[in-house]
């Protein structure tokens, strides 16, 4: 679970070799619309350098590969591989066959090394929004769907805005197929690096949506994306209490449960269960909260 | 009405008597659109007066002019606190027989007042002047703010003569030096080019690594104890330090926090700290760019002060004496934490001191921002190639992959892990640095030295030795 994700152009040195210092969670190194044909070899060559001198530490390392209609894809797999990124994102999955076929690549390089890496479903075509259950559910390697809203609106004939109201039902329906196949799913980037302003509110609509986490296309825009998708110390708060109230009416033998006037039930505690873990995933410390 | 316009400066430096084996001065204000220096070197030559002393407080590229001055041997001896890198690729080529003298912005103004480096003639130019000399910065259509280094020259030099274009009735209002000091006015059509003077504005910057570094940098001044009322600051003009000083004022706007004073050569974001409350004053020796040069002209809060004021060793007080946290940068900076802000790498000449080591010494905590890298060199060392501020007065490195903790200041180092701040130790940094950029070589030094390093109380720091040409 990433709260932010950062793309880097893969033909970009100097933003290469500071990957690991923006604060991202994970980090997308990118090989397909970043980089001009001309330079896909070389930015091959410098992610996989990169991949293999950079210490990440608990930054994820992601690879976005060219799409699998073209002859590049295969070629950037054989570079990447053997320096075993974190994930591989798939861009214009657009249907299960895409997912199987990645996978099965992935399978055979796995067969070679032993091990491979997980798969990220980049939906951004009309289909794939119409296939995301399909395309989540294709594989066990599937770990999360992201939505692409750029090519999205191309291909839905409609212009990108920042309020979003074209992207509405791609970004629900895919919030819903990822979690109906139980896992997590990521919001487009917003492309606008100099509204702060828009860059938060567009992250906590996406957060209110269900999203796990969104992406970033600048080192920017990541102290206010991760600070949208970090529990609040209130959520922590509240969570706390949950949980001791839970605690307590077990000690008590009672069945019922209720904090500040409200029942607790599965839901509420599963959500506080889920706040307290991500707090704990974030390195923060819970207990002096209280 | 009585007046000391003379009509040319000709006139000017017969006046004064400027002969052979002399020393004149400059001060830096209008930076690189400094037209001044290149105005009285010309006439000096052209008079056929030779082996002179120059002590500029600065030197920008605007200035090569001087380098062939230098070759006729117009002018013999360089005394200056910082050079741009374009003139000082030619001086490190080692185009003067004796080596240039570097000294800090507080060092040189003590050596002008104890009579160590005596000046005798001071060329003042002035965006404003009225006809008995009464001069500020703060006015007229080369107006550049503070003249604050230009004091000393006024107060100790033999003889002063001022240029201006910008001639008032006498008497000026609101001057910064006043005319007790001054021999005679001259009048020119431009003592600068605006452009080049200040910038417009000190824009924020947008190097996503530099934000990381800014943002450790007041998290470091948050946790360092120092950060409550009374608080005082300087940092200085670079991408870093900039975003820094912006990420420092919202903290001390959430915390409440009412400090004392920013002091340095001030931007735009030290004036809006002390337009937000920040500060009750900034104590201000030079402007970077024009919102800090209006705020000098308009607010009496923004007080003008001398070089001397400001940093100089041996005067009863400075202002540094009274600084809590400064914000520095480096080319270089080694495992002793000795700092390089004279030269790169390869050893050419591209800046000086300045105010560095006068602040590092004096501030309760001197930071040092630095990225690990730059292109493919490694900014930590084992030696840098020239000390420019040791060790001894660094507490803190801060970088994008970690904040390296001087161990002299163990306490520091404490309270920014206790604070969950990613501290390193300096040589684990440099060995991580090392892992990208490999262990680069150490270029050959030429056996010849072009400049010295002066440290603020006189002594011999470092010296600088001759390069290749480019």
């Amino acid at each position: 679970m990433f709260r932010s994700m950062l793309f880097l152009p893969g033909n970009t040195p100097k933003m290469l070799i500071n990957a690991n210092y923006f604060g991202a969670d994970a980090v997308i190194f990118d090989l397909e619309d970043a980089v001009s044909p001309a330079e896909k070899d070389a930015a091959r060559i410098l992610v996989a350098n990169i991949l293999r001198d950079l210490d990440f530490c608990r930054c994820t390392k992601i690879v976005r590969i060219n799409a699998i209609d073209t002859d590049d894809w295969k070629l950037d797999l054989d570079r990447i591989l053997p320096r075993q990124p974190d994930l591989i994102m798939l861009p214009k999955a657009s249907q299960p066959q895409d997912v199987l076929l990645l996978d099965e690549y992935l399978l055979a390089a796995e067969r070679h090394s032993g091990r491979s890496p997980g798969i990220i479903a980049l939906i951004e075509t009309a289909l794939g929004i119409e296939n995301a259950y399909l395309i989540a559910s294709a594989s066990e390697r599937v770990r999360a769907l992201f939505l692409g809203a750029e090519d999205l609106a191309a291909t839905l004939r409609c212009k990108r805005t920042k309020s979003g109201q074209e992207i509405a039902y791609a970004r629900q329906r895919l919030v819903n197929a990822a979690r109906a196949a139980g896992i997590d799913v990521y919001d487009t980037p917003f492309t606008d690096v100099n509204d702060d302003a828009g860059l938060s509110e567009d992250t906590a609509y996406a957060k209110s949506l269900g999203f796990t986490g969104k992406a970033a296309i600048s080192p920017r825009q990541l102290q206010i994306i991760n600070r949208v998708f970090s529990p609040s110390p209130d959520e922590i708060q509240y969570a706390q209490e949950v949980m001791e109230a839970i605690a307590l009416a077990k000690e008590q033998g009672r069945g019922v449960v209720a904090l500040r006037g409200r029942m607790i039930d599965a839901p509420v505690a599963a959500q506080a269960q889920q706040v307290l873990d991500a707090a704990n995933r974030q390195g923060i410390k819970t207990e002096v909260l209280v | 009405m009585s007046s000391k316009v003379v009509s040319s400066l000709r006139e000017a430096i017969q006046k004064v008597g400027l002969r052979d084996g002399m020393t004149i001065s400059f001060h830096h204000h209008l930076r690189n659109g400094d037209y001044v220096l290149n105005l009285v070197m010309e006439e000096i030559a052209a008079l056929g007066i030779r082996d002179l002393t120059v002590n500029a407080s600065s030197l920008f590229d605007i200035h090569i002019p001087l380098c062939e001055h230098i070759r006729s041997q117009t002018v013999t001896r360089l005394q200056t606190n910082y050079m741009s890198s374009g003139i000082g690729a030619i001086i490190s080529q080692g185009i003067l027989k004796a080596p240039v003298q570097f000294r800090t912005h507080g060092g040189r103004a003590r050596d002008i007042a104890l009579g160590h480096t005596p000046i005798d003639v001071a060329f003042i130019a002035a965006p404003t002047s009225d006809p008995m000399g009464n001069l500020t910065g703060k006015t007229g259509k080369s107006a550049c703010g503070s003249l604050g280094y230009a004091y000393p020259d006024a107060i100790y030099a033999k003889k002063v003569i001022v240029i201006t274009d910008h001639l008032v009735p006498y008497p000026l209002q609101g001057w910064s030096i006043p005319e007790i000091y001054v021999d005679y006015v001259v009048t020119v059509d431009a003592i600068g080019n605006p452009n080049g003077i200040i910038s417009g504005t000190t824009q924020l910057t947008r190097d996503p690594v530099a934000l990381v570094m800014a943002g450790y940098a007041a998290q470091v001044i948050e946790n360092s104890g120092l950060l409550r009322d009374g608080f005082s600051f300087q940092t200085g003009a670079g991408g870093a330090s900039v975003a820094a000083a912006k990420y420092l004022k919202d903290i001390m706007l959430q915390k409440n926090i009412r400090g004392s004073f920013g002091l340095g050569g001030i931007t735009g974001y030290m004036v809006d700290m002390l337009q937000a409350g920040c500060f009750q004053s900034l104590m201000d020796v030079q402007c970077f760019d024009l919102k800090a040069a209006e705020s000098i002209r308009s607010d009496p809060r923004h007080q003008e002060i001398s070089a001397l004021q400001y940093a100089a060793p041996g005067c009863r007080s400075a202002a540094v004496d009274s600084l809590d946290v400064v914000i520095l940068g480096a080319t270089e900076i080694d495992t002793e934490f000795n700092v390089n802000v004279h030269t790169d790498s390869n050893g050419y000449i591209i800046g000086g001191s300045g105010g560095h080591s006068d602040a590092a010494a004096c501030a309760k905590l001197c930071m040092i921002i630095a990225p690990m890298f730059r292109t493919r060199r490694p900014i930590i060392l084992d030696h840098v190639t020239c000390i420019s501020t040791p060790g001894r007065d660094v507490d803190v490195l801060v970088t994008q992959g970690g904040i390296a903790v001087n161990p002299k200041n163990e306490a520091l180092r404490q309270r920014l892990a206790d604070a969950g701040l990613p501290v390193v130790d300096i040589h684990e940094l440099k060995e991580k640095t090392e892992r990208i950029t490999g262990v680069p070589k150490i270029p050959p030094k030429g056996s010849r030295p072009v400049a010295e390093v002066i440290s603020r109380d006189g002594a011999l720091l470092d010296s600088i030795f001759e390069v290749p040409a480019r």
